[in-house]
């Protein structure tokens, strides 16, 4: 057995090559290399796509749709979306004197039981302006209850809505309780003056939907109120997504809304999750004294009380009454949200600075802000970038709180978030309130989780290297 | 170890007599005070209530009054619950508040931990989407609607089942914590589920689990001695004030439950100006911010031994 | 459909649950000024004259009284009773009435004294308490002498700062009286076992009380507080409460529920007030007969409002308050505007002449949501029929309070509910010395009117000058009505006899039974 010993003879030296490396592509900066891989990830390109397309939706939108989103119609409160309606024309209103008894006394002991009264019916054409009703007297009854359900009543105890009461010389009622065009349950019980009679009648009609010539003006249906006659039909204004519970339209409002909401929700975070980086950032890379004593300010303003300090901003920023204060709420959402972020920030720093490539760069000569910036910042990438989803929707909703308070858009001007808290009161019967402008504040949060998503692998250096 | 902790929690005094400091002054430049009232009393009647209550005094002596009676323990008589102690008020509902949020925490965070590793394990296929889905639709709706919602399942449920057996509202038994916990958990879990995601995603990468793989040691034993291990910072980093503010913070909650905790009284009591129950709970949910921050601080030194805290 | 289970209501024990919307904040009754610790307070202890199931003032500790111009008299009843056993006297009646003047309680209701003798003086700090024109005569006779002819005052003392306490008691407990339950002593058909602060209390039977047989109640459990109208109709519907309030929204959840919906109207009155400080625009009358003309008074309650109960915001005095012999506003009726554009449009042009041009006018609201709609409401209209610019300032709670003190507003959404039952406790509310007259408007001839019904015990004389205040009030557009309150609510259908007040303990309990 010989081994090999290598003698000169058996080397012999590679001619130049000047042109391997054009072979290889060519080499991209950190940055350059990100955004070739940011155009190519799907979750980035949808995500831009939907961005673009809520952009269209907030300043082309009201372009296309110009309905005034402060324009109330108390006739059509929280309507369904649905297709455009028809409805007659009627007179104004004018007030009714009702139907009473002269001569009537009361009567002078209350009885064990009372017949059900009689004659209980409708005095003219029930409209959604008003519907009359008028019975004939109840021999012994010292008054009248009214009621009105939406389905047929099973017994005494599912009347329905108490609308109201009448004295026993009232033999007549006029309801003009938020009416629908649908079908109504009318009942009637005869009272002493103070408790019911366990008897009642029932009365079915479903109110036409009224218009009066004035009213007709005013939606912009017609010019001149001359131009209709009582009895002619109109097709009233048409609401894709329904509306709100002052009648205004769900989709103008929306498209308004857009507007603040998604300029808070996306400035807002940006704002505070940089300061929040940079706060952090620099606690976390020199320790220490330092970090002690930026943190401890971090803390402190955590634990402020949050209501309190914004009637102070409020106060403090001098908005006039009534006002729209954006831009201080802005300031003030940001002053208030950096803390978490600066948290986290510095703590990923405290654990990367530990790094061998830290430690590495800096023996090559590297200064603290290159090593911050270069290095250390964007390997927190990852956390930064959820921090990021996060504030959007909590920006939104925060903003909502403040102009609960008054700080932030003054009524009627809409915001998603402030939508939302209307909506979720009358979520049960009627979600549309709630459901639309939810859904744009998920699809929003949805885009930026997704964008965050596509930056994360665009940009972190270790995922890169799974492909 | 000793000495960095007598440290912070010297530092932690300064920053609660700092936040007390500031509270007070805001509170005083904010308009309105704790006595006014739907109906005005005459000024005589006012002059009587400034001067039981000490507010007629400058307000720089009440200031180093309050100090004083901080120092001592004592924040006074709350102005709304004309007879009930700040202390007593903090005392009896505090733990309740604890409660609620621990157990939302302990949901969060095994939420969290677990669906935000599965996301990673599956990246990109069914559990991945489904998972993140149901995370955007957590932080995107509020958590009003989801406390209202969740009330809602529960009067639906009994009534299939004809007889209450959860209680939709109330305090004192397991049954009545479930469901008011979990929806004060969701926001955190949801947060916790994308921190984890990501820090996992992040550490799934690195040479060592590499090494660990190439070594032949089980993915059990990678996940739970090597991934998770590095990958839980962030989250720690989150919990502790995510601690504070849960356990103080569950105003909605607590209101939607009628549940007897300290969450309400924070909210009532700015907007009703309650002096002393503002400065009370501010002051107590500041010192247990701090200790909370203190303790996860120490934790890091724990978990990842490379981490330098001086 | 709902689960009728035995917690909400049991026919066997006789006991019912409910729920409250807050933590009681004070059950001391010298100075207890909300409707909670009131209606808590009405069933736990009793005064010297109580309200029948209908409304109608009957004896209560008092068996009988006598009034002159001069003095009003009572003879206490023999077996009235503390719940620890010893007799309620005239002597517990004075040192409570002399707490609640005493300036060192700073009472806000010590005002409602103001018909005693140097009731006024003393909480002034001008007398000492031992001056106060009440006297034990012996231990069964309270003589009160009176500041001034008051025909209304056996309807005052119901109201619960006229509460009998006793010194002992009060006096042992320091200032831990009312401070939890064993920190108070009960005269009322109910006693308080048990409380834990903002979670629950109970209320049982109290055997010492003198009609103990007559109360079929045995115990009143109070186990959930929370101001959540939702969550208090999901434990109704859980059958857990026996009675609720509904709102705007969660009553059509109830009616699909197929619960009775009952109705009540509250007596409060909510108007719009204007400030009429020099300078203001709303100073200037013109603006505010325009203002006047140009809504519907049918909209705010049918379309804006939309629940059952409001009535038509017509004029300051609710329907309910009593004249000479009918109804206040039978007898003198409101003077209508209605909705009149032409009106509105001539008294705006002559608001223009005198200003030079309208100012965006700002309404402060409070920060609720009714109060933020009804306020958006208001603007639309402004601004779409008379082309007036409005603001909405919303407030929180004590800023609104701050600004409508210091008058920072142009147009504030205000409401009163009533003290007592007397025409008075609305008609001083413009007079210029009251402090609740926020927008500071002064006008001698209404002050004159309001000395006139004080100072009167004719009644026909002290409803004539109501009713011209009434029509002053609508002359110079003092204040624009907007509703009388009403609410909904539900009761479990198990539970008869409970009364609904518009002064008093509401809803009252006291008269209530349970049917199987």
């Amino acid at each position: 057995m010989s081994l090999f010993e290598p003698t000169a003879a058996d080397f012999e030296p590679l001619a130049r090559q000047e042109k391997t490396e054009q072979i290889t592509r060519p080499s991209l900066s950190y940055w350059q290399d990100a955004w070739v891989r940011l155009k190519k990830n799907t979750r980035a390109i949808i995500s831009l796509g939907i961005i673009v397309l809520l952009g269209i939706f907030t300043l082309i939108g009201p372009l296309l749709w110009s309905v005034n989103p402060a324009l109330q119609n108390l006739n059509q409160v929280s309507q369904a979306p649905s297709w455009a309606k028809s409805a007659v024309v009627i007179a104004p209103y004018q007030r009714w004197n009702g139907i009473r008894l002269d001569n009537y006394t009361s009567p002078d002991q209350t009885f064990t039981s009372l017949p059900a009264p009689t004659g209980f019916s409708t005095a003219d054409t029930p409209t959604t302006q008003r519907v009359r009703l008028a019975w004939d007297q109840v021999p012994g009854a010292d008054g009248y209850n009214v009621y009105r359900n939406n389905r047929a009543p099973r017994d005494f105890n599912d009347l329905g809505l108490p609308l109201g009461s009448t004295y026993g010389d009232e033999l007549s009622y006029e309801d003009r309780l938020s009416l629908e065009p649908r079908e109504y349950y009318y009942s009637l019980v005869p009272t002493d003056g103070y408790d019911e009679y366990e008897v009642y009648s029932q009365l079915i009609l479903t109110p036409a939907l009224g218009l009066t010539p004035d009213e007709a003006v005013e939606r912009e249906l017609i010019t001149d109120p001359h131009e209709v006659n009582i009895g002619d039909y109109l097709t009233i204004e048409f609401h894709p997504l329904g509306t709100d519970y002052l009648g205004r339209d769900m989709l103008a409002r929306l498209m308004e809304g857009a507007r603040v909401s998604l300029f808070i929700g996306i400035v807002a975070p940006f704002l505070f999750v940089l300061v929040g980086i940079i706060y952090g950032g620099f606690a976390g890379y020199f320790g220490g004294r330092v970090d002690g004593l930026l943190m401890r300010f971090a803390e402190f303003v955590v634990a402020l009380p949050f209501l309190l300090f914004m009637i102070l901003f409020k106060i403090a920023f001098g908005i006039g009454p009534g006002e729209s204060g954006i831009m201080p709420m802005l300031l003030a959402l940001v002053l208030l949200s950096w803390p978490s972020t600066a948290r986290l920030v510095r703590g990923q720093v405290l654990q990367i600075r530990e790094e061998g490539y830290i430690e590495a760069a800096r023996l090559l000569g590297a200064k603290d802000h290159y090593l911050v910036l270069r290095h250390i910042i964007p390997n927190t990438m990852g956390v930064i970038l959820v921090t990021l989803t996060f504030a959007v929707p909590a920006a939104i909703f925060t903003e909502a709180f403040l102009s609960f308070i008054g700080m932030g858009v003054a009524p009627p001007t809409p915001s998603w978030g402030s939508m939302c808290n209307e909506g979720v009161k009358t979520m049960l019967s009627h979600p549309h309130e709630l459901i639309f402008p939810a859904l744009l504040i998920s699809i929003t949060v949805l885009a930026f989780n997704l964008l965050g998503d596509g930056l994360t692998e665009a940009l972190d250096s270790k995922m890169r290297s799974r492909d | 170890m000793l000495a960095y902790t007598l440290k912070r929690l010297f530092a932690g005094v300064i920053t609660v007599w700092f936040i007390a400091t500031a509270t007070f002054i805001a509170m005083h430049q904010v308009p309105g005070d704790p006595l006014m009232n739907d109906k005005a009393v005459s000024a005589e009647i006012r002059a009587n209530l400034e001067a039981k209550y000490g507010l007629d005094k400058p307000v720089t002596e009440q200031y180093f009054i309050f100090l004083g009676n901080m120092l001592s323990g004592d924040f006074g008589i709350s102005f709304t619950q004309q007879n009930r102690r700040v202390n007593d008020i903090i005392r009896d509902h505090f733990p309740i508040s604890a409660i609620l949020g621990l157990l939302a925490i302990f949901f969060a965070a095994t939420g969290g931990v677990l669906w935000g590793a599965l996301t990673a394990i599956y990246r990109n296929r069914l559990p991945d989407i489904v998972i993140m889905f149901l995370v955007i639709l957590g932080i995107s709706v509020p958590s009003f609607v989801f406390a209202a919602l969740g009330q809602l399942f529960l009067v639906n449920l009994n009534s299939l089942f004809g007889q209450s057996i959860i209680p939709v509202a109330g305090w004192g038994t397991i049954w009545h914590m479930l469901m008011p916990s979990m929806v004060l958990g969701l926001g955190t879990m949801a947060l916790l589920t994308r921190l984890m995601r990501s820090s996992m995603l992040e550490v799934v990468n690195e040479d060592y689990i590499k090494t660990a793989r190439a070594k032949g040691l089980s993915p059990t034993r990678i996940f739970f001695r090597h991934q998770l291990r590095n990958a839980i910072l962030p989250v720690i980093t989150v919990l502790g004030p995510q601690i504070a503010a849960i356990t103080t913070g569950g105003f909605v909650v607590e209101l939607v439950f009628a549940i007897p905790g300290l969450g309400r009284y924070f909210v009532q009591a700015v907007q009703q100006l309650d002096y002393t129950v503002i400065m009370g709970t501010t002051v107590f949910y500041g010192a247990f911010l701090v200790l909370m921050v203190i303790i996860v601080d120490i934790l890091y030194g724990f978990i990842d031994p490379r981490v330098r805290l001086s | 459909m709902a689960i009728h289970a035995s917690d909400a209501v049991d026919f066997e024990s006789q006991t019912l649950t409910i729920a409250l919307t807050q933590e009681p904040p004070q059950l001391n009754s010298t100075k207890a000024t909300d409707q909670v610790s009131g209606t808590l307070l009405g069933h736990l202890m009793q005064g010297l004259v109580r309200y029948d199931r209908r409304g109608k003032v009957i004896p209560g500790v008092a068996e009988r009284w006598e009034m002159d111009e001069k003095t009003a008299t009572f003879w206490l009843r023999e077996d009235a009773k503390w719940s620890d056993g010893k007799p309620v006297t005239a002597h517990d009646f004075v040192f409570a009435w002399q707490r609640v003047v005493d300036p060192k309680t700073a009472s806000e209701y010590a005002f409602i004294l103001a018909p005693i003798l140097n009731a006024a003086e003393i909480n002034e700090g001008k007398l000492p308490v031992s001056q106060l024109g009440a006297v034990a005569l012996d231990d069964r006779t309270l003589q009160v002498n009176l500041a001034r002819p008051t025909a209304y005052f056996v309807k005052l003392a119901v109201f619960i700062t006229f509460y009998p306490i006793r010194q002992d008691f009060f006096e042992s407990r320091g200032d831990q009286y009312a401070a939890e339950a064993k920190d108070l002593l009960y005269n009322g058909p109910f006693k308080l076992t048990e409380w834990t602060h903002s979670a629950s209390l109970k209320m049982v039977k109290n055997e010492h009380y003198w009609d103990s047989e007559n109360i079929s109640l045995n115990a009143i459990n109070v186990d959930y507080i929370t101001a959540d109208t939702r969550a208090r109709l999901n434990l109704y519907t859980d059958g857990k409460i026996a009675f609720t309030r509904l709102d705007g929204e969660t009553y059509k959840d109830a009616l699909s529920q197929r619960f009775r919906i009952r109705r009540f109207t509250t007596g409060s009155t909510f108007f719009l007030e204007y400030n009429h400080r020099p300078g203001k625009p709303t100073d200037n009358r013109n603006l505010r007969k325009a203002i006047q003309s140009v809504f519907d008074p049918d909209e705010m309650v049918n379309r804006v409002l939309a629940t059952p109960g409001n009535l038509r915001g017509e004029s300051l005095f609710p329907v309910w308050i009593n004249g000479v012999n009918d109804k206040f506003r039978k007898e003198y009726p409101a003077p209508q505007a209605g909705y009149n554009i032409k009106e509105a449009k001539r008294y705006l042009e002559l608001a223009v002449k005198e200003l030079g041009s309208i100012p965006p006018l700002v309404l402060l609201v409070s920060d609720s949501p009714t109060a933020t709609k009804q306020g958006e409401y208001i603007q639309g209209v402004l601004l779409n029929k008379l082309g007036i610019e409005l603001k909405i300032d919303v407030q929180t709670f004590k800023q609104r309070l701050a600004k409508m003190t210091s008058g920072e507003f142009d147009i504030v959404g205000a409401g009163w509910g009533p003290d007592f039952d007397d025409i008075l406790t609305f008609g001083d509310l413009f007079a210029s010395w009251n402090m609740n007259n926020r927008g500071r408007y002064n006008n001698p001839e209404y002050d004159r009117l309001v000395r006139l019904t004080m100072n009167s015990t004719d009644p026909k004389t002290r409803m004539d000058a109501m009713g011209k205040a009434q029509q002053i009030l609508f002359d110079d557009a003092v204040i624009l009505p907007q509703y009388e309150q009403g609410v909904i609510y539900l009761l479990n259908p198990k539970i008869k006899g409970v009364a609904r007040r518009v002064i008093g303990p509401d809803p009252d309990f006291t008269y209530a039974r349970i049917v199987p």
